[in-house]
């Protein structure tokens, strides 16, 4: 990790060896660009780059690199998301050439909720590529200086490559390997899936630490606050690969009416005290969902600001 | 086997409204052991359409021919002498059957009276999964002799995605994860190194995104 790899601001935070605040922005369903800037707006300063989630859930949205752009002309920088679900190898690479054009310099690489979740569940999908061969991809594409097929790129888009990893899913075993995959396929960042059971998250960063992972690659701690009981419940019962221990849910419903989001905040804030101090941990990602106007709350209390000017 | 469903009733009698002479094809192939148009679901739909003609006042002929297989010419050809006696002929074989009667016999409307679903095969009786998604070259021994492109609903080659809980697929809890099952086949057989090796973007010309696919046999052709 000696030279910058893409110059992004989130690159340098990292590489300077700074504990990386990421925030995310799920872009409108319509083209109101005065709603995206709205949710933007609080994230300024306060993160050091924001994830522009793809149709998440397989629900189509304002497309997340036209809001990447969006973000970057307010002054944000955008971790722009890709899904394979819906892009074939030639628009996957068109989209990679088009966001570097654009100034877009992070990249997360993603396999993509199935449609079947989605507002359009009779859809195709496409999985040309899965989400391993997309980090290849990129990397090929940025250190190589060629498309997939081996022809040369004419000015190869220099992105920071990132991957998620969801040590909650199974089988659980393997998790820790398909991690160390993606890092061997070019991932320089990973953002993990929402922790709610330490437990298992402790287990699986000493299984990447004995490994050398968070040598090889920066790894950020998923971090989202509960809002409601019914959040939580809807997380543990509805959501695949989500672990939330039983204990989080009686302590949110013990907070009371109208105080569980309080303590969601709070549970949350614990989380990030631990990660701080964590082997392994080099950020935490918050995905606070439709919550954006409370991360400078969050990341004040959570004692992160100012977030490092590199 | 290539595995299918019958239409429902209702599909089938808007396709024939206005006919009145029909003739219900089966085939003897993969519908027949799947159970939905060999000759005895030929003359079951042949009874159905029978009362649901008397039911509506029609005056529907129906009559049956279940042929060897209908995606071989030599017995397509076997109707040859009766297809001009029907306003139309339904097909109870996969979608290559009517195809096959639609190229032979030009004059004739042929319909289909089941939806194609999959290449699969029987896990118990009454029940089919799918296991082959056709994709023209063949990789499964990479993965344990399960086949990933066909199983997992995103045709992932380096599985398993971050959906996968309990051994089953994001999707549904009806469906198996097949990376699930790929992953501890390997930890079992001692093969995990196996999945640790980046598998390329695939070839998908060999599969229908090559377009409409053609297999020629030199030593067969005459």
């Amino acid at each position: 990790m000696s030279e910058l790899k893409s110059g992004s601001n989130l690159e340098k935070v990292l590489k300077a060896g700074h504990f990386a605040f990421t925030g995310e922005c799920g872009p409108p369903k319509g083209a109101n660009v005065e709603h995206l800037k709205e949710k933007i707006e609080p994230l300024k300063g306060m993160v050091d780059a924001v994830n522009v989630t793809d149709n998440q859930t397989a629900v189509v949205r304002m497309s997340s690199w036209a809001a990447s752009t969006i973000m970057c002309q307010e002054g944000v920088e955008p971790n722009f998301q890709m899904v394979c679900r819906d892009r074939n190898r030639l628009a996957i690479q068109a989209d990679i050439l088009g966001v570097y054009a654009m100034g877009i310099r992070n990249m997360l690489c993603l396999s993509g909720d199935h449609q079947r979740f989605g507002n359009h569940p009779e859809s195709k999908n496409v999985y040309d590529i899965d989400s391993m061969q997309l980090i290849a991809l990129v990397k090929k594409m940025r250190d190589e200086g060629k498309f997939l097929n081996g022809e040369e790129i004419d000015v190869p888009p220099r992105l920071f490559i990132g991957a998620a990893a969801n040590p909650f899913a199974d089988p659980f075993e393997f998790r820790v390997y398909r991690l160390a995959k993606k890092i061997d396929a070019g991932a320089d960042f990973i953002q993990t899936q929402c922790i709610y059971n330490m437990d298992r998250f402790k287990e699986f960063i000493k299984q990447a630490v004995h490994m050398g992972l968070h040598e090889k690659c920066y790894i950020l701690a998923g971090v989202t606050p509960m809002k409601s009981v019914g959040m939580a419940l809807y997380m543990a019962k509805q959501v695949p690969g989500m672990d939330v221990p039983e204990s989080l849910i009686k302590r949110l419903r013990g907070a009371g009416k109208g105080k569980a989001g309080e303590e969601g905040i709070r549970f949350a804030l614990e989380q990030i005290e631990e990660f701080k101090e964590m082997e392994g941990v080099a950020g935490v990602h918050l995905m606070a969902i439709e919550w954006e106007h409370k991360v400078p709350e969050i990341a004040e209390r959570a004692g992160v600001l100012p977030r490092p000017v590199v | 086997m290539i595995v299918a469903d019958r239409k429902p009733l209702k599909e089938i009698l808007e396709m024939l409204d206005g006919c009145n002479r029909v003739l219900i094809v089966g085939c003897k192939g993969c519908v027949s052991v799947c159970n939905v148009g060999g000759s005895k679901e030929v003359g079951i739909l042949a009874s159905i359409l029978k009362i649901a003609g008397k039911k509506n006042g029609l005056d529907i002929e129906v009559d049956e021919k279940t042929l060897e297989r209908q995606c071989d010419p030599e017995y397509v050809d076997q109707i040859k002498d009766v297809v001009a006696d029907y306003d139309v002929i339904l097909s109870m074989a996969c979608g290559v059957g009517p195809q096959f009667l639609s190229e032979r016999y030009p004059e004739n409307r042929c319909l289909p009276a089941v939806n194609t679903t999959f290449l699969g095969g029987a896990v118990q009786h009454g029940i089919w999964e799918e296991r082959c998604a056709g994709c023209g070259t063949c990789g499964i021994h990479h993965f344990g002799g399960l086949c990933p492109i066909a199983r997992c609903s995103k045709s992932l080659l380096n599985g398993p995605c971050g959906g996968s809980a309990d051994g089953k697929c994001e999707i549904s809890k009806d469906v198996d994860c097949i990376w699930d099952m790929i992953v501890k086949k390997a930890m079992e057989q001692g093969r995990l190194d196996d999945l640790l090796k980046f598998k390329p973007a695939k070839n998908w010309s060999t599969a229908r995104d090559g377009g409409p696919r053609k297999s020629v046999r030199e030593e067969l052709v005459q």
